[in-house]
């Protein structure tokens, strides 16, 4: 049954403004709007806004101006019916590393309120879930960086929160524990869980969000539908790698080709053009291509050109 | 506030502290109960010899209960410090930080894992002779507690003190605990017991309200 809480944004934040004492305007008065059950990508270069955003919905960091909103609780005058909601998995590792990995996610069980066989089961469940359950008498010391990574998620789990913040969680974790903790993310975001992630990882964001917001500077520039900016995005370059050199770069129709080295050739597509058309073209002129690839992530190339777009409007 | 929820909270916090405080016995309790052994052997019996009896006990019978006493407050002290701030350093205070218990829970949570430490410190001083060699590790905080103690009573009654450093004595909380305590082993103190109670109470009250306004404000651990 549908309530009228399961309705409600999961994360209302309402011109929120961030000063620290020396003087650096983090926040200059963000807007975000983020909806129950979604997966949302909050994106940004460093220094951006991320984290100070992040770290004032979980009050770990205190505002200068605005409203925040968890689910309908105000960090203002609900703060703990809020904090209830969240899950956070930092961005910098903040175990206690003396500790065991199961007294870890125990102890915060304890501090959600839970207790006794309910405790028991939810850390036994999520050091499973995140393959950690035959470490759980070790110290977070002995842990490799990506099993650390994996307890700040079990940990953060423990009391399942509605809502589940990750500051780039899969920073420095090499690309097969990735792949399974984006699975993993997705197995719980289809459960019912709002997640929004901040990643530098531009990949991660197209693969697994949604929603994307882009923050730079202290300011949202971007904040639609992951299908919609996507859309927005009007070239691409492909890299080509040709089987026989070439002298120089041919004259394609509706495309733009360069040579890169003496048998690789980049090519840029146009919104309306297509690869068949490319290949057609290439073949008539006995042009053979052996593999081809991407050149640039497709989000990335957004990014630069919406951080670009701002930079040149302030220069004016 | 969901007093459920803070129940547990603070168990936690209490089981989480007895725990570090088990797992590094030989930083937490060991030391502690060498120095006492120490100052009974140095002050009570080689020193106190030469003092003689004091309110009608013999010296080494006086401080007892002054030495069980700082043993235990400088053990609860030092525990609440150094867990805290470890955790503060080490950033898993953020732990407690973002979760729904009050900040009052956590200042109890950790006030009474120090308190449990100080008693069991304080247990073991009574029951511990000279078997140990190790000296301790000093924690720098106890540069401030350590002269409290000096004019906390525990070696002396107050009586014997110049006026001057005999008020100076009594703005410091340690010597109503001491003297309490005192009053409750041996039957004599310097400080009327309902008065130590009621001082104790006021500065109780004081340090707490500092703490709260302190983790409210998030002064030193949030920006």
């Amino acid at each position: 049954m549908v309530t009228i809480r399961d309705l409600m944004k999961a994360l209302s934040i309402t011109n929120l403004t961030k000063t620290y004492s020396n003087g650096n305007q983090a926040l200059k008065g963000i807007d975000l709007s983020v909806e129950s059950g979604d997966f949302y990508a909050l994106l940004g270069p460093n220094g951006a806004g991320k984290t100070t955003a992040i770290g004032i919905v979980t009050s770990l960091v205190n505002k200068s101006g605005g409203e925040v909103e968890v689910f309908g609780h105000s960090i203002d005058s609900e703060l703990e019916a809020a904090k209830a909601c969240i899950g956070i998995v930092p961005q910098e590792v903040n175990l206690n590393l003396w500790e065991s990995v199961g007294n870890i996610v125990r102890n915060q069980a304890g501090y959600y309120g839970l207790h006794g066989k309910l405790a028991k089961q939810r850390v036994e469940k999520y050091l499973r879930a995140l393959r950690l359950w035959d470490r759980r008498d070790h110290i977070a010391r002995s842990l490799s960086g990506g099993m650390k990574r994996r307890l700040m998620i079990a940990r953060a789990l423990v009391h399942e929160p509605r809502l589940l913040i990750l500051d780039e969680p899969t920073a420095g974790v090499d690309i097969e524990i990735r792949r399974s903790m984006w699975e993993f993310l997705q197995e719980i975001n289809e459960a019912g869980t709002t997640i929004i992630l901040t990643t530098h990882y531009l990949e991660e964001a197209e693969s697994l969000c949604r929603h994307i917001a882009i923050i730079d500077e202290g300011r949202i520039i971007e904040d639609a539908r992951m299908s919609d900016v996507l859309r927005k995005l009007q070239r691409e370059v492909f890299v080509l790698s040709l089987t026989e050199e070439l002298p120089e770069a041919p004259a394609l129709d509706g495309f733009m080709a360069r040579l890169r080295g003496d048998r690789e050739l980049e090519v840029e597509k146009g919104p309306d053009c297509d690869l068949n058309d490319l290949f057609v073209q290439l073949n008539a002129r006995n042009i053979h291509v052996s593999s081809l690839r991407n050149k640039a992530n497709r989000l990335e190339e957004l990014f630069m050109r919406l951080v670009d777009s701002k930079q040149q409007e302030a220069e004016l | 506030m969901n007093i459920r929820l803070n129940v547990v909270a603070a168990k936690t916090i209490i089981r989480k502290e007895i725990v570090r405080v088990l797992r590094i016995w030989v930083q937490t309790i060991v030391p502690p109960a060498i120095t006492m052994t120490l100052y009974f052997i140095i002050f009570g019996n080689l020193i106190g010899r030469r003092i003689g009896s004091m309110d009608g006990f013999d010296y080494m019978q006086y401080i007892a209960p002054g030495l069980i006493m700082m043993s235990v407050i400088t053990n609860s002290y030092g525990n609440v410090v150094s867990s805290f701030f470890g955790a503060k350093f080490g950033r898993h205070i953020e732990e407690m930080l973002v979760a729904p218990m009050s900040y009052a829970t956590i200042i109890i949570g950790h006030v009474a894992g120090g308190v449990l430490r100080g008693l069991l410190v304080g247990l073991l001083v009574t029951i511990i002779a000279l078997f140990f060699t190790r000296l301790t590790v000093a924690h720098p905080l106890v540069v401030v507690l350590t002269p409290l103690t000096y004019l906390g009573g525990v070696f002396y009654s107050i009586s014997m003190l110049p006026e001057f450093w005999q008020n100076v004595s009594k703005a410091n909380p340690i010597l109503y605990m001491v003297n309490a305590f005192r009053y409750g082993i041996l039957g004599t103190s310097d400080i009327s017991i309902g008065h130590a109670y009621a001082i104790l109470i006021v500065f109780v009250v004081v340090l707490f309200t500092s703490c709260m306004y302190l983790m409210q404000r998030g002064i030193g651990i949030r920006e």
